[in-house]
This record gives C-alpha cells, structure tokens and sequence, in this order.
C-alpha cells in the first residue's frame, strides 16, 4: 500500500483509503475517486497529479494525493 | 406550459443539447435570490411548446455548493414536468451518481445518453435496453454535438409527457440498518414538522447525510428531530464502523456498480486516448506554462488585428456617415442647437464611440469562448496551479482571471468554483485588477494617440500588468486579512472537444448583446446626465471648464497631478468609469471639444497628453476601482458591504499608486 503520490506514471490500481476530513472525502467520492475504485496514474512529474478513472480524468494537488492510498 | 429541466454533471455536454433544443429561444436571467444564471428556453415539438430550464451542471444534488442547491429546489419544489439527465456515456459510473440523488428525488426522470461517440471510440459498449430496465428509466442515445439523437430525444419525452405516468424508478436500498433509520425519522418528520413540499423519506435520507441544508430547513421549526437524527447517526456509526453518509455515498456507487457490470463492456486495455496525448503536450511540466503564455498572446494579437483594425474600422465609418446625415438633416428642419448637440455630441459622441468598440468584443468573447467550450480552460488552470500555489493561490482562481478578461462579473461570479471561503474572497478581490473588455476601448484611443505602431505589446504590457497586479495582490491578501491553508486542487480535465460553432455564437452572443444593452441603457443614462452637467449652469460653453461638469472635475483633479494627468478632463473621465468602463471614453469624446469621431478624440489627446501621460493614464484605468456592474457582483457575492467598500477604495489606490509610480518614474528615467 502506497500514497498515490509516489506512484509512477502508467501505474494501475485501486484506491484503498482516503485519509483526510470527512467533507472532503465526500467530495472526492462524488467526483468518482471512491474506495475501491480502479485507477491508473496518468500524469506524475510535476504539479497536481493526473488521475484517470473510468473515462474521466481528474487533477488533484499534490499534497491530496499524499493522502490517497493505493496498492 | 410544460416545464422540462436538464439536469447532468459539468461537461456532460447539457448545454449542447440545451442549444439544440431550444436553438435561439433562449432567455438567461438569475435565480431569485442567488446570483447562479438560470437558462431558459422554448423548444417547439410538433405544434406544443415545452419550457426548457437548463439547471447549473454538478456532480452531486448535495448542499455542498449554491449551484447544488439552486438545482436540487428547482426538481424537488418547482416539480417540473420531466427531468431530462444528461449522462456523459464515456464516464458513465460517475455520471450515474447524480443519476441515484434524481431517482431518490423521485424526479421523472428521462436519460439521455450523450456522447456515444466518445464511448464508442473509447471501445465502450452500453447496452441501452438493459440500462433502461435496471434503472426503469427511459434512454435515449444521442451524440448532441452532431446532433443525432434529438429528434429521438423530443418524440421520447413528449411520448412520457402524454402518457402522463409517473415514472416508478428504481430505488436504492442502503442495508437494512440504515433503511430502518430512514422510515423511523421519516415518521417522525410526517408527524412534526410541515415539509415545505419536500418528499419525507427524502428528507430523512438527508438527515443522516448531515445536509446542512436540510438541517437547517427542519432545525427551525423542530429541533427535537435534529437530536433524534444525531442518535441514528451515532448509533449506526458504532454498528458499521462508518458514518451513514460515507454509508450512503458507498451503496450508492454499489447500485450503480451492479448496473454498469451488466449493461456496459470496457475495453480491458485502456486505449490512449487522442486528450492524453494532446495533454502530454499541453500539460507537459516545461512546456504547457510557454505554450499557454503563447496561446493568451495570440489571442490578444487576434482580438486586436480583427477587432479593432478590421471591423471597428467599419463601424466607425458607418457611425460618421449616420451622424452626418442626421446632423444635415437636423440643421435643415431648424432643430434647436441644443437638440442638435445633444444627438450629435452627445448621443453619437457618447455611446456611438462606444459601439465602434462592438466587433472587438466580439471577437475577443468568440476566442475565449472557442477556449472554454475546447476544454483548454481547465488545463490552463492546471498549468498555472504551480505557480499559483507557489504564491499563495489556487489554480482555479487562474481560471476567474482569465474569465475576467472578458469582463469582471463573470469573472467575480466564477469565484464560486473554489471551495474554500478564503481562496473565494480572494479571487473575487483580485479580480477587478484584471483588465476587462470595457476597458479595451480607452487603451484603443491612448494607443492611437501615441503608440500606433506597438498597439498589440502595449496591449500585452497592459494585461499582464493587470494580472500581476491581481496575483501579488492576492499574494498580500492572503499573507495579511485572509490568512489559511489554500485548498486543495481537484478538478475534472474534461477531454478535448470541438467547439461548436452555434455554441460558442451563442455564448458570444450573450456576452455581447450584454454589451450593446448596457451601451444602450446604463450609458446612455451617464451619457445624458454627463451632458446635462455639461451645458449648465444655463449658457455655458457646453462641455467647458465653467460648466458644473467641469467645476466637479476641476475639485477632484488635483489629486492627479502626481501621476501625470491633473486634468479636469481626465478627472472627469476616470470618475464616469466607475459607473461603466464603457462610458470612459464616451465621457472624453465628449469634455475634448464635443468631438464626435474616435479621429478627433485622438487628436485631442494627443494635445492634452504626452506619451508617458497617456501610458500612466492607462495604468489608472486598469487598477482603479471597477464599474457598478462589478460592485454589484462583489457585494452579492461577499454579501458583506464591508468588503464592497474595502474593494471600492483599496483598487482606487492601488490605481492612483500605480499610476503615480509610472509617471514619477517614467520622469526620472528622462521619458515625457
């Protein structure tokens, strides 16, 4: 289990928890980044990391994706 | 009438079908009491006309935003007829979720299954009978920006409309615990409190999903059931180790997983799409800042090229040819001198050098429009996230700067994308830094006094003057009155579309007939009264020194004279342009010797300015206080008159500051 931030591009996994207060998780769930959820890391060099899922993709900050874990 | 509502995630393409519903009979105003736009139209199936109400896009029916909720009320209390949810079939799990919040609505609900062609090149494959029958729903597939499937779509809904039934969709269980909370709050709802036409087991849902609008809404008429909701929401806490509104948010997406894996079949390799690899290019971490930088310029070459040279050049002939023949016309049927002077000075001086200024907005809302509706917009506030960040700011709030290019209210109303209170403040703060269209028309007549030859750099300068402004300003707000944590960046990268033509001619449209209407209203009312001031006291030289115009302006003047521009003229001027930016250049068209022709104006100036005069001038008009349609739109969207004020006076000084800086220095540095 590792923080989405640290994953290279092309990797591919599933969001296994989010840790952070609960508005947000919230958020996060109704945009589709749910527990669970299958993604792949688009884009990871620099800026918010790239995310897509689904056919959809979603940019979220650095220091969010610290705090999305994944296998 | 019968009143359809569209109701889908952002960029699910809604608007597109909206267009094609409704084609030009569209109508936008606000929403009573919030400032959210509400889209109105007529579309005319077979000899009956439907209302259409085009509700804001969101991806969820909470209260987390003022768009959730204004489109949530108008489904649960307005009861339109039909809701037509527009899901993006490309993205459809995510879209499907706002999908559940309608059926739990008990919304009549009909779907249309928009960009089937985006699905279908993606290697997806929905099977549309199915979707229908888990959901008991009607779908209707449609490829909106081609549009195919409209005509479907129209004989779909007329056909639900006349059978009259309501539509029994599915329900969602959330497991046994949670369902049993829900029917004991519900009876205690039915039996407390009036419901204001909210469905009951509705509100119980909400209940135990912590909406704080909800909560509030039954809070005051009966506070007993607030407690008796926080009793379920701990107890069911203990029992599932979660809260209820994770809970919910989770069975959600199990319904909604159940039905995808049986109707819809995904490639299992994912097929690159064309948007990675243009945003391989567009996001690349050295490349997208330049290449955005050289976007912008290019669009601000092209507004100027077109714009001004081209087609503001037509207008201008057209206006001098009207205004001669009236003006003949006049003089041969003996009108009074005063009705003379005020049709010519005053109406063609005043609003006609005003509409020369039309093609130019035009285009520029034509090429941010094209931007938008393209999808670049959001890879823009991606690209400057970085630096963004680095100052203090969100990515997003890019995003309301580059709106307010066009003009400032948008540009102050798009603040609501950020979903923190202190980046909002902030954005909506900076915002009247950034140069809008109205300002456009003043830099124009400057820059053919005095820089003919480098309008599109001075153009540039200027800009990017204002957007540095902005961010350093909100660099300072957000060290000193607005201290936090910045929020974080999360935001959908919706894949690259064309833009279509109608949707970006109708978005201009808008904008600029904005435009005209405030040219042939607000500033026709300044242009009236500016000239009243200015032919009293009665046989004064009109427009002179001694006219009370010209008394006010000579009070305020001096404070200009350190930034190059101690003129009454000017004064005056720059005092108009708090009314409407618009009304600058009418004002000075008409205070330089009545002068009727952009030509003569400049002429004038050339007189009354020098270079460095004019470029501080400029300066001024960029930082200064925004126009009353601005003030307007900050204190609606503060709500607070204490940070109207504080706008109102922290841009005039910056203004003034900025403006003396130039001209002081520009002095020292040996120009003139």
């Amino acid at each position: 289990m590792t923080s989405l931030v640290f994953c290279p591009e092309g990797t591919k996994g599933k969001i296994l928890d989010i840790i952070c207060d609960k508005t947000l998780a919230k958020r996060l769930c109704e945009m589709g980044l749910n527990k669970g959820q299958e993604v792949e890391v688009i884009k990871n060099d620099a800026g918010p990391v790239i995310v897509g899922l689904n056919g959809s993709r979603i940019a979220v900050g650095r220091c969010m994706a610290l705090k999305i874990y994944v296998n | 009438m019968i009143t359809i509502a569209l109701a889908g995630n952002p960029n699910c393409g809604k608007t597109t079908i909206f267009n094609a519903l409704t084609g030009s009979n569209q109508h936008i105003g606000n929403w009573p009491g919030v400032t959210v736009e509400k889209k109105e139209g007529i579309c005319k199936v077979e000899g009956q006309q439907f209302n259409i109400v085009d509700l804001p896009g969101t991806y969820s029916l909470g209260a987390y935003s003022e768009d959730e909720v204004v489109a949530r009320d108008f489904i649960l209390k307005e009861k339109p007829d039909l809701v037509i949810n527009v899901v993006d079939a490309s993205n459809i799990e995510r879209n499907l979720y706002l999908t559940t919040q309608l059926l739990e609505m008990k919304a009549n609900v009909i779907i249309a299954l928009n960009m089937m062609d985006e699905a279908e090149k993606a290697g997806i494959q929905i099977d549309i009978a199915s979707l229908s029958k888990q959901l008991k729903v009607p779908v209707v597939s449609t490829v909106a920006s081609r549009n195919k499937g409209i005509q479907e779509l129209k004989m779909k809904f007329c056909e639900v409309l006349s059978n009259n039934g309501q539509s029994k969709p599915e329900q969602i269980s959330f497991g046994g615990e949670i369902d049993a909370a829900v029917e004991s709050l519900e009876r205690e709802i039915k039996a407390s409190a009036s419901v204001n036409g909210y469905p009951s087991d509705w509100l119980a849902l909400k209940l135990l999903e912590n909406d704080k609008y909800v909560i509030d809404l039954l809070g005051k008429q009966n506070p007993e059931i607030l407690n008796s909701a926080q009793e379920h929401i701990k107890k069911l806490t203990e029992k599932m180790g979660l809260e209820p509104e994770m809970t919910i948010v989770d069975k959600r997406y199990e319904f909604i997983s159940k039905i995808v894996s049986k109707s819809v079949k995904k490639p299992s390799k994912r097929i690159e799409t064309t948007s990675d690899k243009i945003d391989k290019i567009l996001t690349h971490k050295w490349f997208g800042l330049p290449i955005f930088a050289l976007i912008m310029f290019g669009i601000y070459q092209l507004t100027f090229a077109i714009g001004q040279e081209l087609l503001g050049g037509i207008v201008g002939y057209v206006l001098e040819v009207l205004s001669e023949n009236i003006s003949g016309w006049l003089e041969s049927i003996n009108a009074p001198e005063m009705l003379i002077s005020f049709v010519i000075d005053g109406v063609f001086g005043g609003v006609g050098t005003v509409l020369e200024f039309v093609p130019l907005i035009m285009v520029l809302y034509i090429l941010l429009g094209i931007l938008e509706d393209s999808g670049y917009m959001a890879r823009a506030a991606y690209v400057m996230d970085r630096i963004m960040r680095a100052l203090g700011l969100h990515g997003k709030t890019f995003i309301s700067m580059l709106v307010g290019v066009g003009c400032n209210v948008p540009g102050i109303m798009s603040a609501r994308t950020l979903d923190n209170k202190k980046d909002r403040m902030i954005a909506i703060l900076i915002n009247p830094f950034i140069s809008c269209g109205a300002r456009l028309p003043i830099y124009l007549v400057f820059i053919s006094a005095f820089f003919p030859k480098n309008g599109g750099t001075v153009l540039f300068i200027l800009y990017a003057t204002g957007f540095i402004g902005a961010i350093i300003a909100g660099k300072l707000l957000s060290k000193t009155l607005f201290k936090g944590e910045t929020s974080y960046f999360i935001m959908e990268l919706p894949p690259y579309r064309v833009p279509t033509v109608r949707g970006v001619m109708l978005h201009m449209w808008d904008k600029v007939g904005g435009f005209i209407k405030r040219a042939g209203t607000v500033i026709f009312a300044v242009v009236t009264l500016l000239w009243v001031l200015s032919v009293l006291p009665f046989g004064v030289e009109p427009y002179s020194q001694a006219s009370i115009l010209g008394r006010i302006g000579s009070a305020i003047s001096p404070i200009f004279k350190p930034a190059g521009f101690g003129t009454w003229q000017a004064a005056v001027g720059l005092f108009t342009g708090i009314v409407a930016k618009e009304a600058v250049v009418a004002t000075l068209g008409m205070v330089y010797a009545g002068v009727e022709e952009c030509a003569e104006l400049v002429a004038a100036i050339q007189q009354h300015f020098t270079p460095l005069s004019a470029f501080s001038f400029m300066i001024m008009s960029l930082l200064y206080t925004p126009c009353a349609a601005a003030i307007g739109a900050i204190k609606r969207e503060t709500d607070s008159w204490k940070w109207t004020l504080f706008a109102i006076l922290y841009t005039f000084a910056i203004g003034w500051m900025g403006a003396v800086l130039v001209f002081q220095v520009g002095r020292l540095l040996g120009f003139n």
